[in-house]
C-alpha cells in the first residue's frame, strides 16, 4: 500500500511539474507558450470574442484562449449552409432600398452594455457598403434587425454604441449629396454638394429593437471610427475624421495635405433638447427597417420614409472640431472617460485629449476659428499630451482598466503598450503581420477584464501553411496578465477581421440560452402541427407542401401531381424538441439553397422544377442513424397532365389523399 | 488501494491548481467556466428498472383507478404534435415501438420518466438498450412538462382501453 501511494505520488509530481510549473522565460514568448491557450476536450473557453467578417459580410464567433471556431453567423451575405437570405423567410432580412442586397462588408461590432458594462444581450455590427447596421441576439446567436441608414455613403463609422446602448451611432465614411437632394451633380462640385451625416440608432432596452431616431448633418467630410464618452464624458461621443481638404479624387495625396484633420466632438444629450424643441427637420428619405420573429420564424421588411436632421452648423453647440494630427483613424476613450486617444494614420507621435480640457476650452471658447460652421477647439486646450515616438502607422487604442493603453501600429507591425498618465511606453510585441485592430475583453467598457488582447492583422503571409494565393487571415493573442505582453496562440480566422469585441463566457452563457424553439409557440402561417397536420395544397400554380420532419423521415416524403409551371413551397417544420436536432431539407435541382431548420421552427424553400421527371429530396444535416434513409421523391408531370395530387408518408400507393382549392 | 490511489490522484489536481499559471485565474487547468459534458457511458448499478430514472415514483405519483378524459384528450393532441411521427397508436412500430399496451408492460412512473428524461435512461435501462438495438434511434427529449407527460400517460392509458 505504502509502495503504491509513493508511485501515484511520484507520477503526480513529474506530471504536474511537466504540464503546470513548465517555466515560462522570454525564450519561449516568440515561440508561444501553448498551454496558456490550451483549453482541454470537454472544457470550454473563458471568453467568447465576436469577430467582424469583413468582405466576407459575417461575423465570426471564437471561444478565448482556444481560439476555436464556434460559429459564423449570417448577417450580411447570404449563407447557403443555413439557409440564410434563401429560404423564404430570411430573405426580407436582406431588403434595402436599393432591392435584395445579397452581401456586405462586415467591420465593427458592438456588445450591448448597461452602465458602460457589457450585459450580453445583442451585438451590433455594421454593413460598410450599402450602409447599414445590424441587430444579432445573443440568445440565439441569430441576426434579428437590419436597419438600413439614408444619406449615406461607406458606413464605416459604426455601429459604436453608448454606455447604456441608448444609441448607436453610424457615421458615413464618404460624404455624399443627401438622399433628398439630386445627385446627379459634377463630383468636382463636392464642397458646395456633399454632406456628412451622422445617424443615432435608439435601442428599445427592452426588445433591443431599433429606431433611426434622429441625424447630424455635417459638412462634407470623412467620418471614420468613434466611441462613446464614458462615466464623467457620459453624453458626449467622438469621431474621428479625415479628409478636411475636401478632396473628391486620389486621396492618398489629396487627402493628406494637412498637417491636421479633427475628432469631432459631439454633444448628443445637447442634441436630444433640440430634438424635443422641435428643431430637427424632417427629411424625405427612403431606406429598410427589417425584423425577424423567432414566433412566426419569418422576417418582414418595412420600407421608412423619413428622417429627422439636425444641421450642426446651424445648431452651434452640438458639435465641435478638434485638430488630430495626420488623418486620425482610430478615437478610444479610456474606461474613466477623461482620455480621448486619436491615431493619426500617419503621425508619429499619439495626441491624447482630455475631456475636463475639452469642456474648458468650450467654456472659455478657447477657439481657432469655424470649419464650415463649427467651432474649432485651440489643439492645445484640449490636449493632456502626446506619446512620443511610439511606432508607425498608429491605428487604434484598447485600455486595460488599470491605467495602460495597447496601441496597434500598422507599418511596424507591433502592438505598444503605454501608461496613460505619464505617456510613456512600457512594452512593445510584434505581431504578424502589420495588425489593424485590437480586442481587450471589456476593452471599451468601463471594466474591462485584462487577461488577453488580442491583434487582428492585414497580412498574413507565412504564418500557417501555404493555400495557394489565397491564404486565410491571421490574429495572435497576447497574455497580459503580466508586466510583459507574451503571445500564446496564432490562429487563423474568416475574412476579413477588422474590430472585434470579447466578453466573460458567463455573461453570454448564462443570459437565457435558447436551446430549441418551443413548438406550442410556433405561429408561422404554414406550421405543421405533427405529422397528422402534413398536408399538400394546391393554390393555382403555387404549391403548398406543410412538411414535417423528425428522425428520421418526412411527412410528406412522396408526392406526385406537381406539373411544369408550379412554385412548389415546402414550408418544413422541425417536430423535433431537443437541443441540437435541426434538421436539412434539399432536393434536386433546386437553384437557391437548403434549408437548415431547427427543432420547433418552420422554413421555407421555394422549388420551381424545370423539367419533367423524378426529383429525389433528402435531410442534409445527420440526425440519427437512419439519416441515410431520411428521404423522399416528388414526381414532376408535364404541364396540364391529368396525374392528380398526391402526398403520403407510410403507404407506396397513395390513392386517398388528394387535397386542392 | 483504490482509496489511495483517489488520494494521490486528489493530490495531483490540487497541486495542478496550484501551480496553473502565475496567480492570476489559469485558462487551462481549471476548468475555466466550463463543465465536462456527461458521459454516455452511465452507472448502472443504482438504476431501478421498474421506476426508471427521474423525478417521478410511486409516492408522488397518484394514478386512480378510473380514466380522466380531460386529461387523456389533452395528452392526444400533444402526441399528435410531439409523438405521433414516430410512435402509432397501434401494436405496429413505426420508428418507435407501437403504443398499445405500454401501460400493462410499464409502470405508470416508469412511463413518465423516460418521456421526461429519456437520455440517462436510454443509458442504463437494458430492455430501452435492447428495443434501441431494434429501433436505431434514440427516442429524442420532446421537452414536456410535466402536466404534458401525465396527460400522455393518461392517454396511453385510455389506448389501452381503460374506460
Amino acid at each position: 500500500m505504502k509502495t503504491i501511494l509513493k508511485q501515484s505520488l511520484l507520477a503526480v509530481m513529474l506530471l504536474s511539474g511537466w504540464y503546470a510549473c513548465k517555466p515560462n522565460n522570454a525564450g519561449n514568448a516568440s515561440s508561444g507558450d501553448a498551454s496558456k491557450a490550451y483549453v482541454a476536450p470537454g472544457k470550454y473557453d473563458e471568453f467568447y470574442n465576436f469577430v467582424s467578417g469583413g468582405f466576407s459580410g459575417q461575423m465570426s464567433v471564437y471561444g478565448l484562449p482556444s481560439g476555436r471556431l464556434l460559429r459564423v453567423i449570417p448577417v450580411f451575405s447570404v449563407d447557403p449552409e443555413k439557409g440564410y437570405g434563401y429560404s423564404e423567410e430570411t430573405k426580407p432580412m436582406l431588403n434595402t432600398s436599393h432591392g435584395f442586397v445579397p452581401w456586405d462588408d462586415l467591420h465593427h461590432t458592438e456588445l450591448s452594455q448597461t452602465n458602460g458594462e457589457i450585459n450580453g444581450k445583442w451585438i451590433f455590427a455594421n454593413a460598410n457598403n450599402t450602409p447599414r447596421v445590424a441587430r444579432v441576439d445573443l440568445k440565439t446567436f441569430r441576426t434579428a434587425e437590419i436597419l438600413e441608414l439614408p444619406n449615406s455613403g461607406g458606413n464605416h463609422s459604426s455601429p459604436f454604441g453608448t454606455e447604456n446602448s441608448e444609441y448607436i451611432v453610424a457615421g458615413t465614411r464618404f460624404s455624399v449629396p443627401p438622399d433628398n437632394s439630386n445627385g446627379d451633380v459634377p463630383i468636382s462640385s463636392y464642397k458646395q454638394n456633399f454632406k456628412g451625416h451622422i445617424s443615432f440608432i435608439s435601442v428599445n432596452p427592452e426588445s433591443g429593437a431599433m429606431d433611426l431616431a434622429f441625424q447630424i448633418k455635417t459638412p462634407g467630410i470623412n467620418f471614420d471610427l468613434a466611441r462613446c464618452g464614458r462615466a464623467k464624458s457620459h453624453g458626449w461621443f467622438f469621431f474621428s475624421c479625415y479628409n478636411t481638404e475636401q478632396a473628391n479624387t486620389l486621396l492618398e495625396v489629396n487627402a493628406s495635405q494637412k498637417d491636421k484633420d479633427f475628432i469631432m466632438a459631439v454633444n448628443w444629450k445637447k442634441a436630444e433638447e433640440y430634438l424635443k424643441a422641435g428643431k430637427g427637420q424632417k427629411m424625405p428619405a427612403k431606406y429598410a427597417h427589417n425584423t425577424y420573429s423567432d414566433v412566426t420564424h419569418s422576417a418582414t421588411s418595412e420600407m421608412k420614409t423619413e428622417v429627422v436632421v439636425l444641421d450642426a452648423s446651424v445648431l452651434k453647440d452640438i458639435c465641435y472640431f478638434i485638430p488630430c494630427p495626420k488623418s486620425p483613424h482610430g478615437c478610444d476613450v479610456d474606461p474613466s472617460g477623461e482620455f480621448i486617444v486619436g491615431s493619426g494614420k500617419l503621425a508619429a507621435i499619439i495626441p491624447v485629449f482630455s475631456f475636463d480640457k475639452i469642456q474648458s476650452a468650450i467654456a472659455a471658447k478657447s477657439y481657432d476659428g469655424e470649419y464650415e460652421g463649427i467651432p474649432v477647439i485651440k489643439y492645445e486646450a484640449a490636449l493632456y499630451g502626446e506619446v512620443k515616438k511610439p511606432g508607425l502607422g498608429p491605428l487604434h487604442t484598447e485600455f486595460d482598466g488599470k491605467g495602460n493603453a495597447y496601441t496597434s501600429f500598422f507599418v511596424s507591425s507591433e502592438v505598444v503598450k503605454w501608461n496613460i498618465k505619464d505617456l510613456k511606453v512600457v512594452d512593445r510585441a510584434a505581431t504578424y503581420y502589420s495588425v489593424g485592430h485590437l480586442c481587450i475583453p471589456g476593452g471599451n467598457t468601463r471594466k474591462p477584464s485584462p487577461k488577453y488582447l488580442i491583434a487582428y492583422n492585414k497580412i498574413t503571409k507565412d504564418r500557417y501553411l501555404p493555400t495557394g494565393p489565397e491564404l486565410s487571415q491571421s490574429a495572435q493573442l497576447y497574455d497580459i496578465s503580466g508586466d510583459k505582453m507574451q503571445m500564446i496562440l496564432d490562429f487563423p480566422t474568416i475574412g476579413e477581421p477588422h474590430y472585434a469585441q470579447a466578453a466573460p463566457a458567463d455573461v453570454i452563457r448564462n443570459n437565457g440560452q435558447l436551446k430549441i424553439f418551443k413548438i406550442g409557440e410556433n405561429k408561422h402561417p404554414y406550421f405543421a402541427d405533427g405529422e397528422a397536420k402534413s398536408k399538400v395544397v394546391r393554390e393555382g400554380n403555387k404549391v403548398h407542401v406543410y412538411m414535417t420532419a423528425i428522425r428520421s423521415h418526412f411527412a410528406p416524403d412522396n408526392i406526385e401531381g406537381i406539373r411544369m409551371g408550379d412554385e412548389v413551397y415546402f414550408h418544413v417544420t422541425n417536430l423535433e424538441q431537443d437541443w441540437d436536432v435541426p434538421h436539412g431539407f434539399a432536393i434536386k435541382g433546386a437553384d437557391n439553397a437548403e434549408l437548415l431548420i431547427m427543432p420547433g421552427e418552420t422554413q421555407t424553400l421555394k422549388w420551381v422544377p424545370n423539367r419533367v421527371g423524378m426529383f429525389p429530396m433528402y435531410c442534409t444535416d445527420f440526425c440519427s442513424a437512419l439519416h441515410q434513409e431520411m428521404q423522399g421523391y416528388v414526381r414532376v408531370s408535364p404541364a396540364g397532365s391529368s396525374t392528380p395530387l398526391s402526398y403520403s408518408v407510410g403507404k407506396t400507393a397513395p390513392s386517398d389523399s388528394i387535397k386542392s382549392k | 488501494m483504490k482509496k489511495i490511489f483517489a488520494m494521490g490522484l486528489f493530490a495531483c489536481m490540487a497541486f495542478l491548481l496550484s501551480c496553473g499559471g502565475g496567480g492570476d485565474k489559469s485558462s487551462n487547468n481549471e476548468a475555466s467556466s466550463g463543465e465536462a459534458p456527461k458521459s454516455m457511458v452511465a452507472d448502472a448499478s443504482s438504476y431501478d428498472p421498474k421506476r426508471g430514472e427521474g423525478k417521478f415514483d410511486a409516492d408522488n405519483l397518484k394514478i386512480e383507478a378510473t380514466l380522466n378524459a380531460e386529461m387523456a384528450a389533452s395528452g392526444e393532441k400533444i402526441q399528435g404534435t410531439k409523438c405521433a411521427s414516430c410512435h402509432k397508436t397501434t401494436e405496429e412500430k413505426l420508428v418507435g415501438p407501437g403504443w398499445k399496451g405500454v401501460t400493462t408492460r410499464r409502470t405508470p412512473q416508469w412511463i413518465m420518466n423516460f418521456i421526461t428524461n429519456p437520455d440517462p435512461m436510454i443509458d442504463k435501462d437494458p430492455e430501452v438498450q435492447a428495443q434501441l438495438e431494434i429501433c436505431l434511434v434514440r427516442m429524442p427529449n420532446q421537452s414536456l412538462t410535466d402536466d404534458d407527460a401525465r396527460h400522455i400517460l393518461e392517454f396511453m392509458r385510455k389506448n389501452d382501453g381503460l374506460k
